[in-house]
């Protein structure tokens, strides 16, 4: 059934049209309160939404009166003399996230694409299923994690390995702290992964076989039916993907925290502490007593929650592209 | 013919990269709860269940405040967000194609999306900066305004699976809508819509964003909400943090008892709904 369920119902008693009401008598008040309660429901939603815009924006009228635009340009960040600029948030921000993209994107792709094309169908579900049992884990349990086991590992290991092999960048310079920017970013590749994987793969079973036999058909090897027929014709459906992944990632509190090291500092070095926008506004809100710092802090969460939105909504539009069957472009052949 | 084999071996080579890629994916889960096991599992006995904290750098005691705090915030959180949440997803599976339900399915989108920091700090602007004091009640709020738009799409999706012949049935045998719909349709999709709700109540008890600045955490063992209140992932949080010994004993052991609770809710979910998304196609 291609009409969205319910499309029947809803015309055999039109909401606008009081058929009902003449026709059955007493019972229509019954239906009128039943979809009142409904209604009042899905109302909640919106106003939800629209308070909260309202609230966070009252929190930073403070801050925006008196910094402004230049908020997001300035990288001082003293609540002593009141000094306050996002830079060093914003960069720390993007940075942790796209990092934990550029780790999380090949593997969770090679997964999705090995899950749905190549592997035995007997160990699909249950490989799918355990990765994505990873997002049921919670983000401070993540964290924990991060401190006792992940940090420790990197500091003795990987970092100095790194170093040693990729010192003459200066992404790899640098005394080595253990708490960091790249720790961070691969707590949240590790976060994010999940969802990246289980919607490509989603994507990727919504491709028709056809793509797949044609090509195969045509003389290509099983990898080049992919890569030639299957990826493009999924193609803004896996961007789509990676970029809920990203808006994951950008909003990610805890872990991130408990690993980045929480300095308001801009470093070339990976192996350097740095900030996140949310990071910041879990440690500091509690301690923060003028109502600057406050207000700042609210400042971060609307730009924060304004990235977010904008992401969300983008990477919802493209997924919807690929799954609901609508027109690629001709991309697909 | 050369060509062709080696093109047969760029073929084999790339589905071996991606079968490391499978077991590079697993191993973090596997690392994850085996260090949990490993180092939370010998501290779990009858004391941490039953025992509130001792001084700070003291040895022993347990979470039992904590157990507490976390059933009443997520407690309260279900009474809120629960009703508004599936009566929202009923009115966007029963009435498609209305205006409010294509906002309101939107907005739940966005609404998902939204960092839960973010969701604590309107919270706490919203309640506690009004009562000027921590609440439990407050985080029982946030958790419930992260809960809505999950339970509102799980409901209505499972809604819509209800096939549309049991609707006509019922409105042909001359029932009205709204029995129709409660009788009828909801209570057809009803276990869907509980494992739905197991769900999002997984994901919302180990949530720690949101009550860092709203329900703020405790030492002691308390049941009202109109104070400050412990929760699990606030005890992780504070002891993960915190500098004894004995703390990051209590949050790998505290640790362990979460993630315990939150997988058995979301495995025993996704299974019950996996098999009804199946039988559907």
């Amino acid at each position: 059934m291609s009409e969205p369920v319910g499309a029947v119902a809803e015309a055999a008693v039109p909401p606008s049209q009081p058929r009902i009401q003449t026709g059955l008598g007493g019972r229509s008040w019954a239906d009128l309160g039943f979809r009142g309660v409904l209604t009042l429901g899905a109302l909640a939603v919106p106003l939800l939404m629209a308070f909260l815009v309202w609230e966070l924006w009252v929190g930073s009228r403070l801050a925006i009166g008196r910094y402004g635009l230049d908020f997001l340009v300035s990288s001082a960040w003293d609540p002593v003399a009141q000094q306050f600029g996002a830079v060093p948030l914003i960069f720390g921000t993007l940075v942790s996230s796209l990092l934990a993209l550029v780790i999380a994107v090949p593997l969770s792709l090679g997964v999705a694409i090995f899950l749905t094309e190549f592997a035995p169908q007997a160990i699909r579900q249950p490989v799918a299923f355990l990765i994505e049992l990873l997002a049921a884990i919670p983000s401070v349990v993540y964290g924990l994690w991060g401190i006792f086991f992940l940090i420790p590992f990197l500091r003795e290991h990987i970092f100095p390995f790194l170093r040693s092999a990729l010192g003459f960048l200066p992404l790899f310079q640098g005394p080595i702290y253990g708490q960091s920017m790249l720790a961070a970013a691969i707590i949240l590749a590790i976060m994010v992964m999940p969802y990246i994987m289980s919607v490509s793969r989603e994507v990727l079973l919504a491709v028709p076989a056809s793509q797949r036999e044609a090509a195969q058909a045509l003389g290509a090897t099983r990898w080049e039916a992919v890569i030639t027929a299957v990826v493009p014709y999924a193609k803004s459906g896996i961007i789509g993907a990676v970029i809920l992944g990203l808006g994951r990632a950008l909003g990610e509190t805890m872990a991130v925290t408990m690993v980045i090291g929480n300095r308001h500092e801009i470093a070339a070095s990976l192996f350097a502490p740095g900030y996140t926008m949310a990071a910041a506004i879990a440690n500091e809100f509690t301690e923060a007593v003028e109502d600057v710092h406050l207000s700042a802090l609210t400042y971060v969460a609307l730009v924060l929650f304004m990235v977010t939105v904008l992401v969300n909504a983008g990477a919802r539009l493209l997924i919807w592209r690929v799954t609901r069957g609508a027109p690629t472009g001709g991309q697909g052949l | 013919m050369k060509r062709r084999g080696l093109r047969r071996w760029i073929s084999n080579g790339m589905v071996v990269i991606m079968a490391v890629a499978v077991v590079v994916a697993v191993m973090p889960l596997l690392l994850i709860l085996g260090t949990l096991v490993v180092k939370g599992a010998g501290s779990i006995n009858l004391a941490f269940f039953t025992q509130t904290p001792v001084p700070a750098g003291e040895t022993g005691g347990g979470v039992a405040h904590a157990i507490v705090g976390t059933l009443m915030i997520v407690g309260a959180a279900c009474v809120i967000g629960l009703p508004i949440g599936i009566s929202a997803g009923i009115f966007c599976a029963e009435y498609p194609a209305n205006p409010l339900a294509r906002t309101t399915r939107f907005l739940a989108d966005v609404m998902i999306g939204t960092p839960s920091i973010v969701v604590g700090l309107f919270a706490w602007t919203w309640i506690v900066a009004r009562q000027r004091h921590f609440s439990g009640f407050a985080g029982s709020a946030a958790l419930a305004v992260l809960m809505v738009p999950m339970v509102m799409r799980t409901t209505e999706e499972l809604i819509k699976l209800v096939p549309n012949s049991l609707r006509e049935a019922a409105l042909a045998l001359g029932y009205p809508r709204w029995r129709t719909s409660l009788v009828i349709v909801v209570r057809t999709a009803l276990p869907g819509i509980v494992t739905g709700v197991l769900l999002a109540v997984a994901r919302v008890a180990g949530e720690t964003a949101p009550l860092l600045f709203t329900a703020l955490g405790s030492q002691f063992m308390s049941t009202d909400l109109k104070a400050p209140l412990a929760a699990l992932p606030l005890v992780v949080f504070t002891y993960a943090t915190g500098p004894y010994e004995d703390w990051h004993r209590l949050a790998w052991a505290t640790a362990l008892v979460l993630i315990i609770v939150v997988m058995l809710l979301s495995i025993a979910a996704r299974l019950a709904t996996r098999q009804r998304f199946d039988r559907k196609g």
